[in-house]
């Protein structure tokens, strides 16, 4: 099956270690079959997140079905806000930033991804973990 | 406006950024995460570097520049923040704005700070800063920049036994209070930093 065809996912923490260790976690649970992009830390390579390299990750991990982005912190929120906003417009409507908890919600939304269900089931899912 | 004092303007917020970098930092280490100093300098230093192009744009897309350069560089929540407000300031505001506009505009993008960090005035941030310097420009008056400069310094002063209920600060909950926000720092400096430039033309 493609990978392309499920919706992607993508992992935004202050750090890049955190980013890339939570990225193996799911790459354990899903293989190859959903697109992944993990990113972590500011411009200069310390702790805090980064705009542009965030859009970078969503272009990695596009899919037509859409991306679901984890974040870790406040400012990781903030930023990943901004980067959807400065996305082409046409894409915009299909990535969703999820309210859970980092390292769970991005291998529970890879989880429900890998089956091919659509980007609201995936973030529900994510979001699940928050006890509702 | 012409481009020299535009220069001006940036140097001046660049300068009271760095200098306050430690400050700023230690305020973020009481009641954040302690990046706010070094994120501000990043940030601001990416501005100056850029000064010559963005003081030759006409005001707006001149602001429009400091937003973008803010939002890339910044790294933590202030960047969007900082960078929100330049860019709906230059969203908001004709290229040579009376005093009145300028308020207006002002007014126009906080509201998009606002909605950026879903929170409002009396939670602890800039916006506690923001909200009462722009309803005192919106007053106007004499001594107008001498006033703003006043207002800034005393709402920051007025965040420290607020408690936070927005950002990193609010995971802190009653021990936040005590301390000066350091968003409200940060935009108390500005304000002043604008209010000494406007003041020496």
């Amino acid at each position: 099956m493609d990978q392309r065809n499920n919706v992607g996912i993508v992992i935004v923490s202050h750090s890049a270690k955190v980013a890339e260790g939570a990225a193996d976690m799911v790459r354990q649970m899903v293989g190859d079959r959903v697109p992944l992009a993990a990113v972590g830390g500011n411009a200069d390579g310390g702790l805090g997140t980064d705009v542009g390299a965030i859009m970078g990750a969503i272009d990695r991990a596009w899919s037509e079905a859409g991306v679901a982005i984890l974040v870790d912190l406040g400012g990781a929120e903030t930023n990943s806000e901004m980067a959807v906003e400065m996305m082409p417009e046409a894409r915009r409507e299909r990535i969703v930033i999820c309210n859970a908890p980092l390292v769970e919600g991005a291998v529970m939304a890879a989880a429900e991804a890998s089956g091919g269900s659509p980007l609201d089931v995936v973030r529900a899912t994510a979001e699940e973990l928050m006890g509702g | 406006m012409d481009d020299a004092f535009k220069r001006r303007l940036i140097l001046a917020m660049t300068e009271t950024i760095v200098s306050h970098a430690e400050e700023l930092t230690s305020l973020d280490q009481a009641i954040g995460d302690g990046d706010h100093g070094l994120n501000m300098k990043r940030g601001f230093e990416a501005v100056l570097a850029d000064a010559d192009n963005i003081a030759a744009k006409p005001l707006p897309d001149g602001l429009k520049a400091v937003g973008m350069a803010l939002v890339m560089k910044v790294g933590g929540a202030s960047g969007p923040l900082y960078g929100t407000l330049a860019m709906g300031l230059g969203k908001a505001l004709p290229p040579d704005p009376t005093a009145a506009e300028a308020a207006a505009a002002l007014g126009r993008a906080i509201d998009e700070v606002k909605a950026r960090g879903k929170s409002d005035a009396g939670q602890k941030t800039m916006l506690d800063v923001l909200v009462p310097v722009q309803a005192a420009f919106a007053t106007g008056g004499a001594d107008l920049t001498d006033r703003l400069a006043t207002v800034a310094r005393e709402a920051a002063d007025a965040t420290v036994p607020m408690k936070a209920i927005r950002g990193r600060a609010s995971f802190l909950g009653e021990r936040s209070i005590g301390h000066m926000d350091p968003g409200a720092r940060s935009a108390s400096l500005l304000v002043q930093a604008v209010c000494n430039v406007f003041n020496e033309a």
